[in-house]
C-alpha cells in the first residue's frame, strides 16, 4: 500500500496521466466525456498524492529515463510547484465538470477533451520542469493548445481571436527563447539551481534578462501587452474562457516568478519599480475599461487584465523587509484569482445559454431563474473585490501589509482604488441580477452540473480564505530565496 | 471540540446554517421556514445565556482559527461583547417574529430571510470578534449581507439607497482595512485589551497613531452614521420596517457604534487617546453630529425619515460617552447602546405597523391614529418619551449618567448639548404624539386594511409591545442587579483597570 502510495506520487504521472487521457479521447471520440472524466479523477488523484509528498517529505527530483542532468530532462518539484500544481488541479475539477455538460457537438465536445486535458498536461509539466529551455517547450505546448481551445467556438471574432492570440503567443515565447538562448551561450547550462549559482550581472545577463522578461510579460497580458487578451478571452468558449483567464495567463507569470526568485543576478530597485508601475497601470486601465463594457464576459476579460495587474505588484516589495508576506500575498492571489475567475466565466456561459445573451444591463431576474449560478456569482464577486470571506482578502491583505511594512504607500493607493472599482463593476452586475425583472429573451435549461461547477469553484474561492497558513508552509518547502539571497522563509 | 470553544462558535452558526438552509427552501414552505427561524433564534438566545451565565463567573469562552501566519479569527466571550451579544440576538428573535407577520404573502421571502439570518451572523460575530482582524472580518460580511435586504423591494429607490449604501460602506471598509494593516504593522498584534494595546508606542509612534484612529474611526463611523458620514442612513429607510429595525437597532449602526467603543477602550484605551488629543475632537464631532440629527429631525415629514436622523443623533450619545474621560460617562454610553437599540426598534416597529395595516407614512397622516391603534401608539409613545429622556424611561437613565459623566470628566458644555438635544428630540416626537391622540381623524387612512377585531396581526402587534414593557421595565428598575445598567457598571471596572 504504502509503496503504491509512493509509486503514485511520484511527479512523471501528473503529466503522463492527463496525456493519456489527452490521447485516449482523440482515439475514441466517442467515449470522450467517458475518458474525459476518468482522466480527470485519475489526474486529482495524482496530483493530491504528490502535493502531500512533496509536504512530508520536501523536494521532490526526478530524472526521467534516469539520464539526469545536464543531458536529460528532470522533473523538479517544490512548494511553489506543488502550489500551482494544486490550484490547476482545483479549477480543473470546476471545468471538467462544466465541460460533461457544456458541449452538445459530438465533434467540438472530442476536441475540447483532447485539448483540454494536453493543455493541463502542459501546465503540470511548465510547474514540473526545472530548467530554463523545459520552461520554454512546456509554455509553448500551453501557447499552442490554448490558441486551438479558443478556435473551438467556430465564427469569425473565435478565428480571429485565436489567430492574434497565435501571433502574440509566438511572439512571446521567441523572444523568451532569444533570452535561453543568450544565457546558454554565457554559461553553458540550462538547470535553474545551477544557472542561479553562476550567474553574474553583465551586459549579456541582462539582454537575455530583458528578452526573457518582455516575452513573458506579453503572455501574462501585463499593460500594455494586453491588447490581445480580451478579444481572445471574451471570444472563446465559457470553460475555455475559465482555462485561459484562470490559468493560462498564471503559467508565464509563474515563470517570471521563477526567474526572479532564482536567476536574477543582483537585487536592484529600478526592474521592480517598473513591473509595479505597469501592474497599477493595468489595474486602473482594466478596471476603468470593465466598467465600460456592456457584455459580462468582454467585462470578465477586462477584470482579469486589471487583476493581472495586482500580480505584479509583487516585484516592487520582494526585495524588502516584507519579502515573505508580498509572496504568499502573490501566491494567495494567482489562488483566489484563478478560482473566482474561472467560475465567473462560467456563471458567464451559464447565463449567455440562459438568457441566450449575455448584457450587462439586461439580466434583471437572474437571482430568481438561476439561483445557484447568481450565488457563485455573488460569491466569487466578493473575492474579486477582496472582501471577506475569501481568498481575495487574504491577499488584498498581505500584499497590503508587505506595502506598509516596506513603507511603500502608493501601492496601497493603487490596490485600494482597484478594490473600489472592482466593487463598482461587481455589483453592477449583481445589483441588476438582484432586481425582479421579468425575462423577456429566450431561455433555455442550464444543466445542474454547469450551475454545480460554477458554484464549486467560487465555494473553493471562499475557502481559500482559510488556507492561508497551511499555504505558506507549503511555499516555504524549498523557497529559492534561501539559497540564492540569503533572505529567511 | 470542548463546551468552552462550542458556544461562541454555536452563537454565530446557529443563524448562519439556519440562513443557508432557508435559501434553498421553496417560497411556500412557510411552515419549515419559520420553524428555521426561530429555531435559530432560540439555540441563539439559549447559547447567550449560557456565555452571561460564564461571564459572570469569570470564564471566558474563546475559539479561533488560524487566518494568516501569525493571525487568527478569534470569537471570545468578554464583558463587552456579552452586551452587545445580547442586544442583537433578543432583539433578533423578536424581530423575526415581526418580520414573519410583515412578509406574509410578499415574494421572495426565502431570499429575504436567508440574508436576515446572515446579517445577525455577521452582527454577533462583530460582537463576539477578539481582535480587529476578525471585527474587519464580520463588519465586511454584515456589509454584504445588508445590501440584498436594502434593496429587497427591487424599485428604483431602493437601488438608489443600496448604490449610496455600498459607497459608503465600501469607503468605510477600505478606510477601516488600511487602518488595521497599518496598526499591525506597528504593533504585530491586533487584540482587543482592556485599556488597549498600542500604550508602549504612543510616544514613538505618536503620528502614525493618530493617522490610524482617524481612519479608523473613519471605518466604522460609516455605520455609527457620524456626521458627514451619515448620508446613507435616511436613504435607507425605503427598506422594509424589520430591514429599518435591523439597520437602526440590531446591527448595522450598532455594529458601528460598537466599533467606536472598542478602538477607543480596547485598542487605544481611553487614556491614551485622550494623551493623543484625539478624545476632544472626536468628543465635537459626536456633540455636532447630535444636534445636527435632532435639528433635521425636526423638518421631517416622513416618519420613517424622521426616526433615521433621530438615530443619527441618538447613536452619538454612544460615542460621546465613550470619549468623555471616566467611569460614569462609560456607563452611559454602555447602557445606552442597549437602551437605545430597544427604544428605536419599538418605534420602527410602529412606524410599519401604520404604514401596514392603515397606509400611514406621513407625520401629517396621523391625526387621531392612536384612537384607531390604541395598543401600537401606547409603544410608541413609551418609546419617543424613552428618547426625549423623561424619567422613569429607559432613556433617561443614559441621559443621567452621560451627564454626570460631562461633570466628572470637567467638559461641562456638555450638559447644554445634552439639554438642547432633549429639547429638539421633545420638539420631534411630541408633535406626533400630540396629533395621535389629541387630533381628530380628519381624512380617512390611505389605505386601510381589515384585521378583525385586533387593531392589526398579532404578529406585528406583539414585538412592539414586548419591547416598550422592556424599556419602561429597565428604566424603572435600573437599580435592579439584572438591569443593563448593572452590568454596565461591571463592564466600566475593567476598562478603567483597579
Amino acid at each position: 500500500m504504502i509503496a503504491l502510495a509512493v509509486a503514485v506520487s511520484c511527479p512523471i504521472w501528473a503529466i503522463v496521466v492527463p496525456l493519456v487521457g489527452a490521447a485516449l479521447t482523440m482515439l475514441w471520440p466517442r467515449r470522450a466525456t467517458f475518458v474525459g472524466a476518468a482522466a480527470t479523477l485519475t489526474t486529482l488523484a495524482v496530483v493530491t498524492a504528490l502535493t502531500a509528498r512533496i509536504a512530508q517529505t520536501g523536494v521532490q527530483r526526478y530524472a526521467v529515463g534516469g539520464w539526469g542532468a545536464p543531458l536529460g530532462i528532470d522533473l523538479y518539484a517544490d512548494g511553489l510547484s506543488a502550489i500551482l500544481l494544486a490550484i490547476t488541479a482545483a479549477v480543473a475539477a470546476g471545468v471538467s465538470l462544466y465541460g460533461l455538460r457544456y458541449f452538445r457537438a459530438v465533434s467540438v465536445l472530442a476536441y475540447f477533451w483532447t485539448l483540454w486535458l494536453f493543455v493541463w498536461a502542459a501546465l503540470n509539466a511548465l510547474f514540473l520542469s526545472g530548467d530554463i529551455f523545459n520552461l520554454y517547450v512546456t509554455l509553448e505546448l500551453v501557447g499552442l493548445s490554448a490558441v486551438a481551445l479558443v478556435a473551438l467556438a467556430g465564427g469569425g471574432a473565435a478565428l480571429t481571436g485565436a489567430l492574434r492570440y497565435l501571433l502574440v503567443s509566438l511572439v512571446g515565447s521567441a523572444s523568451y527563447l532569444l533570452g535561453v538562448a543568450l544565457l546558454y551561450g554565457q554559461y553553458a547550462v540550462l538547470d535553474i539551481a545551477s544557472l542561479g549559482a553562476q550567474v553574474q550581472p553583465d551586459t549579456v545577463t541582462w539582454v537575455a534578462m530583458a528578452a526573457m522578461f518582455a516575452g513573458l510579460m506579453l503572455k501574462t497580458a501585463l499593460f500594455p501587452l494586453h491588447f490581445w487578451l480580451p478579444a481572445a478571452h471574451g471570444a472563446a468558449p465559457a470553460p475555455v474562457s475559465a482555462v485561459l483567464s484562470g490559468l493560462v495567463v498564471k503559467a508565464s507569470f509563474y515563470i517570471l516568478v521563477r526567474l526572479w526568485l532564482q536567476l536574477f543576478p543582483i537585487a536592484v530597485p529600478a526592474p521592480g519599480q517598473l513591473l509595479g508601475a505597469l501592474g497599477a497601470a493595468a489595474i486602473l486601465w482594466g478596471s476603468i475599461q470593465a466598467l465600460r463594457q456592456e457584455r459580462l464576459k468582454m467585462l470578465l476579460a477586462y477584470s482579469t487584465v486589471a487583476q493581472i495587474g495586482y500580480l505584479f505588484l509583487v516585484f516592487p516589495l520582494a526585495d524588502t523587509v516584507a519579502a515573505q508576506t508580498a509572496w504568499l500575498g502573490v501566491l494567495m492571489f494567482i489562488a483566489s484569482h484563478a478560482l473566482a475567475k474561472s467560475a465567473l466565466f462560467l456563471c458567464a456561459g451559464n447565463i449567455l445559454r440562459y438568457y441566450g445573451h449575455d448584457r450587462v444591463h439586461k439580466l434583471g431576474g437572474a437571482a430568481r431563474g438561476e439561483p445557484v449560478t447568481f450565488f457563485a456569482l455573488g460569491l466569487a464577486g466578493v473575492s474579486l473585490i477582496g472582501l471577506p470571506p475569501s481568498g481575495g482578502f487574504i491577499a488584498k491583505w498581505l500584499l497590503i501589509e508587505a506595502a506598509m511594512a516596506s513603507g511603500q504607500w502608493w501601492w496601497v493607493l493603487v490596490m485600494v482604488t482597484g478594490a473600489f472599482l472592482a466593487a463598482t463593476y461587481v455589483f453592477r452586475v449583481l445589483g441588476d441580477g438582484l432586481i425582479s425583472g421579468t425575462v423577456s429573451a429566450r431561455r433555455q435549461v442550464v444543466a445542474p452540473g454547469m450551475a454545480g461547477a460554477a458554484l464549486l469553484l467560487a465555494l473553493g474561492a471562499t475557502v481559500l480564505g482559510f488556507l492561508a497558513v497551511p499555504m505558506d508552509e507549503l511555499r516555504q518547502i524549498g523557497w529559492p530565496l534561501v539559497a540564492v539571497r540569503g533572505g529567511q522563509p | 471540540m470542548t463546551w468552552g470553544t462550542a458556544v461562541p462558535l454555536g452563537i454565530v452558526l446557529s443563524s448562519f446554517l439556519a440562513g443557508l438552509v432557508i435559501f434553498t427552501l421553496a417560497e411556500e414552505r412557510v411552515v419549515l421556514r419559520t420553524t428555521l427561524n426561530l429555531l435559530g433564534a432560540v439555540v441563539k438566545l439559549t447559547l447567550v445565556g449560557v456565555m452571561i451565565v460564564g461571564v459572570l463567573s469569570e470564564q471566558y469562552y474563546t475559539v479561533s482559527l488560524p487566518l494568516l501566519p501569525g493571525l487568527n479569527l478569534v470569537l471570545q466571550a468578554d464583558k463587552l461583547s456579552v452586551l452587545f451579544v445580547t442586544l442583537s440576538s433578543g432583539l433578533w428573535l423578536v424581530t423575526t417574529v415581526y418580520a414573519i407577520g410583515y412578509l406574509e404573502d410578499s415574494p421572495h421571502r426565502s431570499r429575504f430571510f436567508g440574508f436576515f439570518s446572515l446579517c445577525v451572523s455577521a452582527t454577533v460575530g462583530v460582537a463576539l470578534a477578539g481582535n480587529l482582524l476578525t471585527f474587519l472580518f464580520f463588519y465586511e460580511l454584515l456589509t454584504l449581507s445588508t445590501y440584498p435586504l436594502l434593496v429587497h423591494r427591487g424599485t428604483e429607490q431602493a437601488r438608489q439607497a443600496g448604490r449610496t449604501y455600498l459607497v459608503y460602506t465600501v469607503f468605510g471598509g477600505t478606510s477601516l482595512l488600511i487602518g488595521t494593516i497599518w496598526l499591525y504593522t506597528l504593533t504585530g498584534n491586533l487584540v482587543f485589551a482592556p485599556q488597549g494595546i498600542v500604550a508602549e508606542i504612543a510616544e514613538q509612534h505618536r503620528a502614525s497613531l493618530i493617522a490610524i484612529f482617524v481612519l479608523l474611526i473613519a471605518g466604522v463611523g460609516v455605520k455609527a452614521a457620524l456626521v458627514p458620514l451619515h448620508g446613507w442612513l435616511p436613504q435607507a429607510m425605503v427598506a422594509p420596517a424589520p430591514v429599518s429595525a435591523l439597520l437602526h437597532a440590531v446591527a448595522v449602526v450598532k455594529a458601528g457604534a460598537f466599533g467606536i467603543v472598542r478602538i477607543v477602550y480596547d485598542v487605544y484605551g481611553i487614556g491614551v487617546t485622550a494623551d493623543l488629543g484625539l478624545a476632544d475632537p472626536l468628543l465635537a464631532l459626536a456633540c455636532v453630529t447630535i444636534v445636527y440629527g435632532s435639528v433635521r429631525a425636526l423638518y421631517q415629514d416622513d416618519l420613517k425619515r424622521r426616526l433615521a436622523f433621530s438615530t443619527v443623533s441618538q447613536v452619538s450619545y454612544i460615542v460621546l460617552g465613550t470619549v468623555i474621560v471616566g467611569p460614569l460617562a462609560s456607563i452611559g454610553a454602555f447602557v445606552h447602546l442597549i437602551h437605545q437599540g430597544i427604544m428605536k426598534i419599538t418605534l420602527f416597529f410602529c412606524a410599519g405597523n401604520l404604514a401596514e395595516t392603515l397606509g400611514i407614512h406621513k407625520v401629517s397622516e396621523m391625526d387621531g391614529v392612536g384612537r384607531r391603534m390604541p395598543w401600537t401608539m401606547a409603544a410608541f409613545t413609551i418609546g419617543a418619551l424613552g428618547m426625549i429622556g423623561i424619567p422613569p424611561m429607559a432613556g433617561f437613565v443614559s441621559k443621567w449618567y452621560l451627564g454626570a459623566g460631562a461633570l466628572e470628566g470637567g467638559d461641562d458644555w456638555v450638559i447644554l448639548v445634552l439639554i438642547a438635544s432633549s429639547l429638539l428630540n421633545a420638539g420631534y416626537f411630541l408633535p406626533i404624539l400630540a396629533r395621535a391622540w389629541f387630533a381628530r381623524q380628519t381624512a380617512p387612512w390611505p389605505h386601510e386594511r381589515d384585521f378583525g377585531r385586533a387593531e392589526t396581526r398579532w404578529t406585528l402587534l406583539l414585538p412592539p409591545i414586548i419591547t416598550a414593557a422592556l424599556a419602561l421595565l429597565m428604566g424603572l428598575f435600573a437599580a435592579a442587579p439584572w438591569s443593563p445598567l448593572a452590568y454596565a457598571q461591571l463592564i466600566t471596572a475593567d476598562e478603567y483597570g483597579p
